[in-house]
Parts: structure tokens; C-alpha cells; sequence
């Protein structure tokens, strides 16, 4: 029992170790190589753009419950489904929407990262890489890393913008409450403070998958079968530590009064 | 000329390669031999630095590759080299002329107005047709995955060629069609050949050198000539590829 958990956390530092030499490279590379632009731009497209319908989706109807279940609640309580608009973007700005597009784009996105540099490695195409005068990093990696960087944060912000519409829609044709109203509510209590703190969980989230998922990529071992194993330890991995950082996120702007 | 000299390579408790000594000799086609999981393949990715050794020095013109720790001077002394893999090893995301010109972009200057001229060059030298580069890696045969894995490597004139079991896979016709084309590359551009093989036929065709590597060290260096008249009973099971021998008995015994 103990070195059975002593193992798995000999692997889980290990693992961490060799995640963290692959950011170092990023870094290193980043400063003296050429940026793979066509690759980026490639990248956009499958992370960003290919991921925005279902983000939009997620958001709409979790926008939509929320003010369902926050209106009824409310409604139960105070007698009027007061601040539905607030409760909304409140719960997407600063944690829904950073939280469920990240999930949405690891499982989607970041799965299919994890399967194609995974892929690449079992068949030798990533030492390929460096006979041929670049190297992983340069090539795959940091393309991915700013796209994931940049497309994650802009996602997040379409998220936003769609569950508030979702909630909008709810307010409006099945709770009864005024349009304007529920716009002013929207923006009655929000503040920059409240946007940078989901800007900033969402720029920390985009990082998180990146390098997940490109690790997990590059240290694919064993066939078809490792590629399948890498795939969904890197879904799994991301999902579990999205929610876990998420609350000492949290807690750590809070704590700065962001 | 490039020197092995007490090379080392482990994976935890298995050390597959014990103490190498080789030279590897300018111009020259020098073929290691030796059976399954021998640790042929690891020291050849071990001269390309593509696995990091446990020991000892491979000395290329003078300077310890297995010592390079910066980035940059690895990937110049990795130049020297081109390696032909054992599948390929070609970017499914990519045509095969995208495959063929992909090393010119980083490993040589040549303006890109050029690449289709090279390509079709180092496509004809191998034996493929010009539409050859049209095609996806997933449309070809196994040996044309080689050939077009060979035009590949030649596209940016390496001095040294790294083949890791070039005819594995390959019916005999097409081995040998390779065993030749390792032998043009030779004559007509002067290459160093370092050949990973099991395959006899063609190792006695293509070498000037073999070296047979046996439990992680260098058993017999010598010609193909030497190889054919030898009495060491370990290579002489090999070279008449017989399933009675020394090393069969070794087997039985661990």
C-alpha cells in the first residue's frame, strides 16, 4: 500500500519534473528559433475557431439553467426573481466561463493535441523533427502554447457573452423580467476588477492545457495503445487540475482584491 | 571519421550497450549486424544524439557528440548526419514533396523558388516518378516510403547516412533495390554509410566494414570477405542465420 503510493507519487513528480524541462525548452526555443506562423495559424483554426460553436453551446444553456434556477430561487425566497442578471454574469465572468471553456477545449481541442504529437512520437516523426534540423519544441509545441494562450482567453470572452445572452433569453421569455432590466442588472455591480479576474483564470487555464496536453503528447510511449492512454490522461489530467487551480485561483485574487 | 570509443547505453537495470568500440571510416559503407534488441538501432540513435548514452564518447572530427549539452551546437553537429528510419518515418500531415523539402527550410539557405527543382531531383535520384510528390505518405508502399524517406535525407547533402534496417519489411526484390541505392548514394556523392541490418544478403553487398555487435559490444569488426571465412562460431551462426549455436544456447541458459 505505501509503495504503491510512494510509486505514484515518484510518477506524478517525475512527470511534473519532465513537464516543467518542456516548459524551459518553450522558453529557450522561444527566444532563438524562428515561430512557426503557418503552424500557429493552423493551430488557431483547430483550437479557437473549430471550438467556438461548442463553447458557445455550453455557455448559452448554462447561461439559460442558471437563470432558471437562480430566477426560481430567488423568486421562492424574495417573492420576485430579483438580480437574475447579476447572479448570471457574476457566476460566468469570474468562474463559469473560464472554467467550462477550458473544459470544453481540453476534451476537444486538447485531446486532439495529445493524439497527434502522441501519434508523431510513436511513429518516430518527432525524432524525425530533429534530424531534419528543428526539434519538437520549435516545431509543435510552442505553435500550439500561443495558440491554446490566445485562443482560450478570447473564447472564454465569446463564452461569457453567449451565457449572458442565454440568461437574457430565460429572463426574458420564462421568467418574465424586462429586458432592461435584466441588462442593467448585468451591469449594475461589475467591474473591471471582476472581468480581469476571469481574464486571468483563463489565460492561466489556456497554459494549463497547453502544456498538459503537449506533454502528454511528446512523452507518448507504445503504440496505438499509448496514444489512446496519453489521450485521455491528458483530458483527465486537465479537467482535475482546472478544478482544483480554479479554487486557489480563487483564493489567491481574492486575497490581492482582484 | 567518426570514433566510438567505450560507448554506454542502459535502461535501468538493462544495459543494452556495454562498452562499444568502433570507427566508423570516411566514404565508407560500414554495416552493424547483430540479432533482435541487440542494441543496434540504440547506437545509432545514440551517434545522433536522438537517445543520450550512459557512458563512453562518440568522437565526431574530434568533438564528444554524447557531451554537447547546448541546444544550438547540438543541432549544428546533428547536421552532419541524415538517418533514414526503419519505417519511414514521414509527416503524415504532409505531401511526400513537403516531406522531401522539409529539412532545405532549416538546415540550408536555398530560396524556396527552388525546392520544387530539388525535390524532383532527389525524387528521380531514388527512383520515383515527378507525381511521386503529389501523393500522401498513407498512399505509398513500404518501399517507397523508404525511397522517398532517402530523398528526404538527401535533400539537405548530409556527409553521413544513418540507415536503421533500410530493407526490414521489404520483399527481396525491393531490398535489393535499396542495397543499390545505398551503394549510389556512396559512389556518387561520397556519403559515409553507417548500415543497421540483419539482413546478410544485403549487408555483404553494400559493406566495406561490418562490425557485429553482440551482448552490448563490438564481437568482430572486419570485410566481408573476413565475415564469409570466419570460424568465431557466434558470427559464423549468424552469417548462416542457423537456429543451432552458440547463441541459441546462451539463450537457453538465461
Amino acid at each position: 500500500m505505501i509503495s504503491s503510493i510512494g510509486k505514484l507519487m515518484i510518477n506524478w513528480m517525475t512527470q511534473l519534473g519532465e513537464a516543467t524541462n518542456m516548459v524551459r525548452s518553450v522558453l529557450f526555443w522561444f527566444t532563438r528559433a524562428r515561430f512557426e506562423f503557418k503552424q500557429f495559424i493552423n493551430q488557431c483554426v483547430v483550437i479557437g475557431v473549430d471550438s467556438f460553436a461548442v463553447t458557445a453551446m455550453t455557455s448559452l444553456f448554462t447561461g439559460m439553467v442558471l437563470a432558471l434556477q437562480g430566477g426560481n430561487t430567488i423568486g421562492n425566497i424574495f417573492g420576485d426573481p430579483i438580480y437574475v442578471g447579476t447572479l448570471v454574469t457574476f457566476s460566468l465572468i469570474r468562474e463559469l466561463g473560464p472554467v467550462l471553456t477550458a473544459v470544453v477545449i481540453s476534451g476537444r481541442a486538447g485531446a486532439a493535441v495529445t493524439a497527434h504529437i502522441g501519434t508523431m512520437a510513436v511513429t518516430e516523426q518527432l525524432d524525425a523533427l530533429h534530424t531534419l534540423g528543428t526539434n519538437p519544441t520549435q516545431y509543435l509545441v510552442i505553435p500550439r502554447m500561443t495558440a491554446f494562450l490566445l485562443s482560450v482567453p478570447i473564447l472564454t470572452l465569446f463564452s461569457n457573452l453567449f451565457g449572458v445572452f442565454g440568461g437574457y433569453l430565460v429572463a426574458k421569455y420564462a421568467l418574465g423580467i424586462p429586458g432592461e432590466v435584466y441588462m442593467s442588472d448585468v451591469t449594475a455591480f461589475m467591474g473591471v476588477k471582476d472581468f480581469m479576474h476571469g481574464f486571468l483564470k483563463s489565460f492561466v487555464f489556456g497554459f494549463l492545457v497547453a502544456t498538459v496536453c503537449c506533454y502528454k503528447g511528446v512523452s507518448t510511449r507504445g503504440g496505438a495503445e499509448g496514444v489512446g492512454k496519453a489521450t485521455t490522461g491528458a483530458v483527465v489530467t486537465c479537467i482535475v487540475m482546472i478544478l482544483v487551480l480554479d479554487y486557489f485561483l480563487t483564493a489567491i485574487l481574492t486575497a490581492f482584491g482582484i | 571519421m567518426i570514433e566510438i570509443k567505450h560507448l554506454k547505453k542502459s535502461f535501468g537495470a538493462h544495459h543494452v550497450l556495454q562498452d562499444v568500440n568502433l570507427n566508423i571510416e570516411e566514404g565508407k559503407v560500414t554495416t552493424i549486424l547483430g540479432g533482435s534488441g541487440s542494441g543496434k538501432s540504440t547506437l545509432i540513435k545514440c551517434m545522433m544524439r536522438l537517445q543520450n548514452a550512459t557512458g563512453g564518447q562518440i568522437l565526431l572530427n574530434g568533438r564528444d557528440i554524447t557531451k554537447e549539452q547546448n541546444p544550438m551546437r547540438l543541432a549544428a553537429l546533428r547536421r552532419h548526419f541524415g538517418y533514414l528510419f526503419q519505417e519511414g518515418a514521414l509527416f503524415d500531415s504532409m505531401t511526400v514533396g513537403e516531406n522531401v523539402a522539409f529539412g532545405l527550410k532549416y538546415l540550408t539557405d536555398t530560396p524556396l523558388e527552388k525546392y520544387p527543382a530539388i525535390i524532383q531531383e532527389k525524387l528521380a535520384m531514388v527512383g520515383l516518378k515527378p507525381h511521386v510528390a503529389e501523393l500522401n505518405p498513407s498512399e505509398l508502399s513500404g518501399g517507397m516510403r523508404k525511397r522517398v524517406s532517402l530523398a528526404r535525407v538527401l535533400a539537405v547533402n548530409p556527409k553521413c547516412i544513418l540507415y536503421d534496417e533500410p530493407t526490414t519489411g521489404l520483399d527481396p526484390i525491393m531490398s535489393d533495390i535499396i542495397s543499390d541505392l545505398i551503394l549510389e548514394m556512396k559512389k556518387r556523392l561520397g556519403v559515409t554509410s553507417v548500415v543497421i541490418t540483419h539482413d546478410m544478403h544485403s549487408a555483404f553487398k553494400i559493406s566495406d566494414y561490418i562490425a557485429f555487435l553482440y551482448e552490448g559490444k563490438i564481437m568482430m569488426y572486419g570485410t566481408p570477405e573476413e565475415f564469409r571465412k570466419t570460424d568465431n562460431p557466434y558470427v559464423r551462426q549468424f552469417v548462416d542465420g542457423s537456429s543451432q549455436g552458440p547463441i541459441q544456447m546462451k539463450l537457453m541458459k538465461d
